[in-house]
């Protein structure tokens, strides 16, 4: 479908919709519609305006503009006209639009996002929802859709598919409050927002961009993706290769909700995470794709790799400072570390935690019942085991950073559990604290270790020196390439 | 390697599970590959993951006595984590029943290497056990290997215990490890002393040295001068 740039909108206003004079003046003379007046059947001015200078942008495939509309202007319009009610129907603003199927399609999925946001959506509209994502990814899969949209809207779909999806499955799940008209409707809707649905169509995106080929091609130098942030630069589209990459991200983050955390670290496995992506440049799909990574190793112990993804993300958010409710989530997860209460892990974990789904339907014929819960109190029961079979261990170790050498009689009465329980601890210790990587060799990621020769136990004592040395190289490198910078504009 | 099951088949199983995992047509190929791992000693956790996570999505289909296999196997796979895996995707209501009860149980005492304790269990739970050949050996490596991260010497009743060997059977098997695998005995039989590795003897003191790489130096003379 490809869009022919030649069109000519009138209106006389420069490009920028935000330039426009009742924007300039910050929206003074827009009055916020009455509460209780039918919104979706009315167009105002400035929605008209709206529209139809997205669409323009769309077609004149001006990205900057398209991300300020969507970004600033949307939110803007928002939440001065409909706070608390929809937008206007797309049945009423296609006529300006010249009836443009994809548009309409587009449209819908802001029109949604901001139903979800703001109000309670009905289960007619989350049907509707899903027609309207399946309608859409087709045309994106099938068609051949010729548009360049701004990564951070492309990753809010992804971000919002799922995030419609795991609304809806809560939503099923909570039988009690249902009527039997409602239970009705469910019982006959089964491939809506159906788990397999959903899988496979993150899967047919992910295969038809060839996302996968692309970032190993661009290994070998042979093509340009992450350099360009996932846009075309040559007139060609971005959106099927970038969705198709948010999507791998977005398979990762579905595996973690249904709880098969080694099948979402293998999605995951065709970006690298410590190297600069797509994904660095939409700020959300950062956090998402660390924090999913770092409790999947979490949940697979393998600490050391969720510490450090949950640092280098928690630096970043630090130097931004701008979601700092997520901030504490992450501060929570560390802390992990030295609690020993139980209570206290059962609390953190269910604060930090992703809210994990049952992706099959419930048996209707149970109405009573709320099943929303079950997926989430699995993990928790099975992380909470995993908390007590460690226990002893923090109290070993303690013990085990005051001496170079203790017999086991000696650490026995000292912990107060008698020497085959010592021994049994010790071996748990030694245990847990080697995982098996993925490609078979034992890791250590104790800072304390030990050996046992007969009776005596003899402990390593790792003396991490700071290395202060690198640091500074560091920053005196970072200085002059700024000094160097700075004389570099001074000349010109 | 699996091969072709039927004539018109012409994937592997890793092949199915690569292309199309969440097609619930491919159960039943996963099915009788579980009953193929058990009968040919083999394993691949990949395969019995995407089993599970269908009995997740179409719980009408599940089949309780293969997911006792798989989570046998996963016992055998120790010390990965296969379990734990394969445990956060069988619904809870499942994990109540009795025959799960007593694996979780087992799981609980290996990962707590409570030796003594999980072969004692082990024996009350021939039945299900007994289904998967090589379960034996396979936890007694898993034995091994945790004592052999820890010790470098250790009393042969505590080996004993672990795995689960006593009198002839055991010096026939410390014979076959002195042998072939660089094991040792002293004192008479009564300390075995084990392979020195990596893990058990971690250098004591030791220093990360503040040792800094002669490029990372050079490339600061020029910005220094």
């Amino acid at each position: 479908m490809a869009y022919d740039g030649n069109r000519d909108f009138g209106g006389g206003y420069d490009d920028s919709y935000d330039d426009r004079p009742e924007f300039r003046d910050g929206f003074r003379d827009l009055q916020p519609l009455e509460p209780g007046f039918d919104t979706t059947n009315y167009v105002p001015d400035v929605v008209r305006t709206f529209v139809v200078y997205l669409y323009r942008h769309i077609r004149e495939k001006n990205v900057y503009e398209i991300h300020q509309m969507y970004e600033g202007s949307f939110q803007k319009l928002s939440d001065r006209l409909f706070k608390q009610s929809k937008w206007p129907a797309v049945e009423m603003i296609a006529p300006y639009v010249e009836n443009d199927h994809v548009f309409c399609l587009l449209y819908k999925e802001m029109w949604f996002r901001h139903v979800y946001a703001r109000l309670q959506p009905t289960l007619e509209q989350r049907c509707d929802s899903w027609d309207n994502y399946c309608n859409l990814f087709q045309v994106i899969l099938h068609g051949n859709v010729n548009m360049q949209l701004p990564n951070q809207w492309l990753w809010d779909m992804v971000d919002e598919f799922i995030y419609q999806f795991q609304s809806f499955c809560q939503y099923r799940a909570k039988l009690k409050q249902k009527t039997d008209q409602e239970l009705a409707v469910l019982r006959e809707i089964d491939e809506v927002w159906n788990v397999v649905g959903v899988l496979n169509y993150l899967q047919a995106l992910i295969e038809k961009s060839m996302i996968l080929q692309i970032l190993e091609e661009e290994k070998d130098g042979n093509v340009t993706f992450t350099a360009t942030d996932g846009y075309d630069y040559h007139g060609g589209t971005n959106v099927l290769k970038v969705l198709g990459y948010f999507s791998i991200v977005g398979l990762l983050r579905v595996h973690c909700l249904l709880g098969d955390y080694h099948s979402g670290l293998r999605a995951l496995s065709p970006i690298d995470i410590n190297q600069p992506g797509v994904f660095n440049t939409v700020i959300g799909c950062q956090i998402t794709t660390i924090y999913y990574y770092g409790f999947a190793n979490l949940m697979l112990r393998r600490y050391v790799d969720s510490i450090k993804s949950f640092n280098q993300i928690l630096l970043y958010i630090f130097k931004t400072k701008q979601y700092h409710q997520r901030s504490s989530q992450y501060d929570q997860i560390l802390k992990k570390n030295e609690q020993i209460d139980e209570a206290m892990f059962d609390e953190l974990f269910s604060y930090a935690c992703p809210k994990f789904i049952t992706p099959s339907p419930p048996n209707y014929d149970e109405p009573l019942i709320n099943f929303n819960q079950d997926a989430y109190r699995l993990q928790l029961k099975l992380f909470l085991s995993e908390v007590r079979q460690q226990q002893l261990l923090s109290s070993i170790r303690s013990f085990l950073k005051l001496y170079t050498t203790i017999s086991i009689a000696k650490l026995a009465s000292f912990m107060d559990v008698d020497e085959p329980t010592l021994r049994v601890a010790l071996l748990t210790y030694k245990h847990k604290t080697h995982v098996i990587n993925y490609d078979g060799t034992v890791l250590s990621n104790a800072d304390v270790d030990f050996y046992v020769d007969d009776d005596m136990i003899h402990i390593a004592d790792t003396k991490v020196t700071k290395r202060f040395g690198d640091y500074f190289i560091r920053h005196i490198q970072k200085f002059d390439e700024i000094v160097n910078e700075l004389d570099r504009t001074q000349l010109e | 390697m699996p091969g072709a099951q039927a004539p018109q088949q012409i994937f592997t199983i890793e092949q199915l599970v690569a292309l199309n995992p969440y097609n619930p047509d491919i159960l039943p190929d996963l099915e009788s590959y579980v009953e193929e791992q058990v009968a040919t000693q083999t394993y691949s956790l990949d395969c019995n993951l995407c089993l599970l996570r269908l009995y997740q999505f179409y719980p009408a289909r599940m089949n309780v006595h293969l997911i006792i296999k798989v989570l046998v196997k996963a016992l055998m796979a120790l010390p990965a984590t296969d379990f734990n895996l394969c445990m956060f995707l069988i619904p809870e209501r499942l994990q109540m029943e009795e025959t799960f009860l007593n694996l979780a149980t087992l799981a609980h005492f290996l990962e707590t290497s409570r030796f003594r304790e999980f072969w004692d269990e082990a024996n009350r739970n021939r039945d299900i056990l007994e289904v998967v050949p090589g379960f034996e050996q396979a936890l007694q490596g898993y034995a091994i290997h945790v004592l052999s991260i820890t010790y470098q010497r250790l009393p042969r009743s505590i080996l004993a215990e672990a795995i689960n060997m006593e009198g002839l059977s055991l010096d026939k098997f410390l014979e076959h490890q002195v042998n072939n695998n660089g094991w040792a005995l002293e004192k008479g039989g009564k300390v075995v002393v084990l392979p020195l590795n990596e893990d058990n003897q971690p250098v004591l003191r030791r220093n990360t040295a503040d040792s800094i790489p002669l490029e990372h130096v050079a490339r600061i003379l020029p910005v220094l001068v």
